[in-house]
């Protein structure tokens, strides 16, 4: 008889804690996740909704008083050219990046504890990213010159640069949404599908029998789409690191101190991983709650990230000290120079909140305590999410003081950097509230796999 | 609607993942070309059990990422180097600065190979069919809930109503049911 220890981290999978707890049948998971969408509109979620649509309005009213104004409404100057809009721009990218290293990479390595988690994490990576996408979008200043991005044919016979970072930029983060978005797709069909076979109004049995395609769940369906969904996930595995990788050469191509190293692409991705991660806690922690799915995403699942985000944070730490030593050990006074200015100069005060942040909190999570207790790893995760906005703060900040000492300049936001910034979370969560009211949130078909009933051999005497 | 209707198949329940997988080797051994399984989610091991070969999309998926790479190389070339050459810094350009076009030779790759994956599984299973005479049969929509169902087409060579549904409920199925289309 095998001892059914609950250990997570047996070396035997099958003495592992199980994924799906609480005893749940194939039925009590399909229940589970379709009852959030299918039960009367709680009177919280049109308070929430409100919420957020009122956040998404300053947003619009920030764009558009932009668009009117010009740039200078932000507290742009001369050398920061690049401010908050930059550094919402990478924070957001960043968050997007969990999802896909969940659905991937994890699918990769055959981490089966994915399941549980992955639907939420890419549906907020496509939140994330069309979060992001708004800022490029806006502070170019002339926005109805936004397709001069794109290498589209104008009248002016002009092509854009194809060797400026900037428009790798373009091409990696499209390709990301749409990659993202194709394979959130693919792994909703046949959810969608489950819905549509409960669906009891004529609405919902039209919207989702459209968008399940008709899926019937036969065999040779399911051997392409897992075919596809596996070759997919290979393509997305150096996707997500490629992103993140282009969005530091933005940085790094240039020839500014402080800016111009190769560790760049590395820790840029590390620390995309470790706020993604950060932000899937922060949800997930607060929605596994509201909609009692404790059976399904378990502390296991929870702790599992917050080992991610110890490793990743780690490393992020790692890539901070490597900096300084690099700046002292390469003897170039001006790069030494923009680092001891990074942590004592003007913007210490940054440098501090995001080492704090980044690299103190996640040590907690050496301990067993901290990577179980729910509220615990919530305050973490918030911690996590403002120090990785502060890194890229505290890294474009790093223009202030360029090679004229005549140009340094103390950069300050405005209150439209500000409400800017604030409203960018009103679309994020506009678009997670609808996909917790009208999508099944966690992967009903992915789970039920993870239940010992589902391997034809269970039972059988090896 | 029912003069025009002709036998489509017969469909039958399974109880388990269990059971649906050592039904199919059952159909396959007795030489079953033409039958189907429904489950909700993928069986491992069931491409064997039913006797299916491997799927070509991965070849598909293959030339799509080709053709981006070809895209995305050409795009870059030919604008930079020959329609709006842009000369910075005094470096190389055109195919002389490959290396500054390989993040988007990548992108590109990556995409189209996405969009040969996607619709290439999608186009190869014949979805969206929104119409199918398995939907037809009431218990069906357990499938993608806790339903394991196991169909056989009028058109494989050794399908006979009576016999076929006979030899079905011998491998385990339960209500036997012909499908009309």
């Amino acid at each position: 008889m095998i001892d059914m220890t609950l250990d997570p981290n047996a070396d035997n999978p099958a003495q592992r804690t199980p994924l799906v707890q609480g005893g749940m049948g194939f039925k009590d998971v399909s229940h589970a996740v379709c009852d959030i969408s299918e039960r009367k509109t709680p009177k919280i979620w049109f308070l929430c909704l409100a919420a957020a649509l009122s956040t998404l309005g300053l947003l619009k009213t920030s764009i558009l008083y932009l668009i009117w104004e010009g740039t200078g409404i932000w507290g742009l100057n001369n050398p920061t050219y690049w401010g908050w809009a930059i550094v919402n721009f990478v924070f957001w990218v960043g968050i997007g990046h969990a999802g896909t290293l969940i659905s991937a990479i994890l699918f990769l390595l055959r981490q089966d504890w994915r399941t549980g988690v992955n639907r939420f994490a890419e549906a907020m990576t496509l939140m994330a990213v069309a979060c992001a996408g708004v800022f490029p979008g806006i502070h170019i200043g002339r926005v109805w010159a936004a397709y001069w991005l794109f290498p589209i044919p104008n009248q002016m016979t002009l092509w854009p640069n194809f060797h400026s970072p900037l428009l790798w930029d373009v091409f990696a983060v499209s390709t990301y949404a749409t990659v993202s978005l194709l394979f959130w797709y693919v792994g909703l069909i046949p959810d969608l599908a489950t819905m549509r076979d409960r669906a009891k109004t004529k609405y919902r049995k039209i919207a989702y029998g459209v968008l399940s395609l008709g899926w019937t769940g036969a065999n040779k369906h399911w051997q392409r789409y897992e075919k596809a969904y596996a070759i997919l996930a290979a393509l997305a595995t150096p996707l997500v690191l490629s992103v993140h990788t282009i969005v530091s050469f933005d940085f790094t191509v240039s020839n500014l101190p402080g800016w111009h190293t190769t560790i760049f692409p590395p820790y840029f991705v590390a620390g995309a991983v470790f706020s993604g991660f950060a932000m899937v806690i922060t949800l997930m922690t607060v929605v596994r709650h509201i909609y009692k799915l404790e059976n399904l995403i378990t502390i296991r699942h929870l702790e599992n990230m917050c080992k991610i985000i110890l490793l990743t944070g780690t490393l992020v730490g790692y890539a901070y000290a490597m900096e300084f030593f690099i700046a002292w050990y390469s003897g170039v006074e001006f790069e030494s120079y923009a680092f001891i200015n990074r942590a004592f100069g003007q913007y210490g005060w940054a440098y501090f909140i995001m080492i704090g942040c980044n690299v103190i909190s996640p040590q907690f999570f050496w301990f067993k305590w901290c990577r179980t207790n729910v509220v615990f790893m919530f305050i973490i995760s918030i911690f996590v999410n403002i120090g990785m906005w502060f890194e890229r703060f505290v890294i474009t900040m790093t223009l202030n003081n360029d090679f004229l000492p005549s140009s340094w300049d103390y950069y300050s936001p405005t209150i439209w950097d500000v409400s800017t910034f604030v409203g960018s979370f009103g679309l994020f969560f506009t678009l997670l509230l609808l996909f917790l009211r009208f999508l099944p949130i966690v992967a009903i078909s992915e789970v039920k796999n993870c239940i010992p009933e589902a391997d034809p051999h269970h039972g059988d005497h090896h | 609607m029912s003069t025009q209707e002709k036998e489509w198949g017969l469909i039958t329940e399974f109880k388990s993942a269990k059971d649906i997988y050592h039904a199919a080797e059952k159909l396959r051994d007795s030489g079953f070309k033409k039958f189907e399984c429904y489950t909700p989610f993928p069986i491992h091991g069931m491409d064997d059990a039913m006797g299916i070969k491997a799927t070509k999309l991965p070849w598909l998926i293959l030339a799509c990422g080709l053709t981006g790479l070809a895209t995305a190389t050409g795009l870059q070339v030919i604008t930079n180097a020959d329609l709006y050459p842009m000369i910075i810094g005094g470096k190389p350009n055109g195919v002389g600065s490959l290396v500054a076009f390989l993040p988007v030779m990548f992108e590109l790759s990556v995409l189209f190979s996405a969009f040969g994956a996607v619709f290439g599984m999608i186009g190869i299973n014949g979805l969206p069919k929104l119409y199918n005479p398995v939907f037809k049969h009431e218990a069906f929509k357990k499938v993608t809930d806790d339903g394991f169902f196991i169909s056989v087409s009028v058109d494989d060579p050794k399908y006979n109503t009576q016999k076929t549904t006979e030899f079905l409920e011998k491998i385990g199925g339960k209500d036997v049911t012909v499908i009309n289309d």
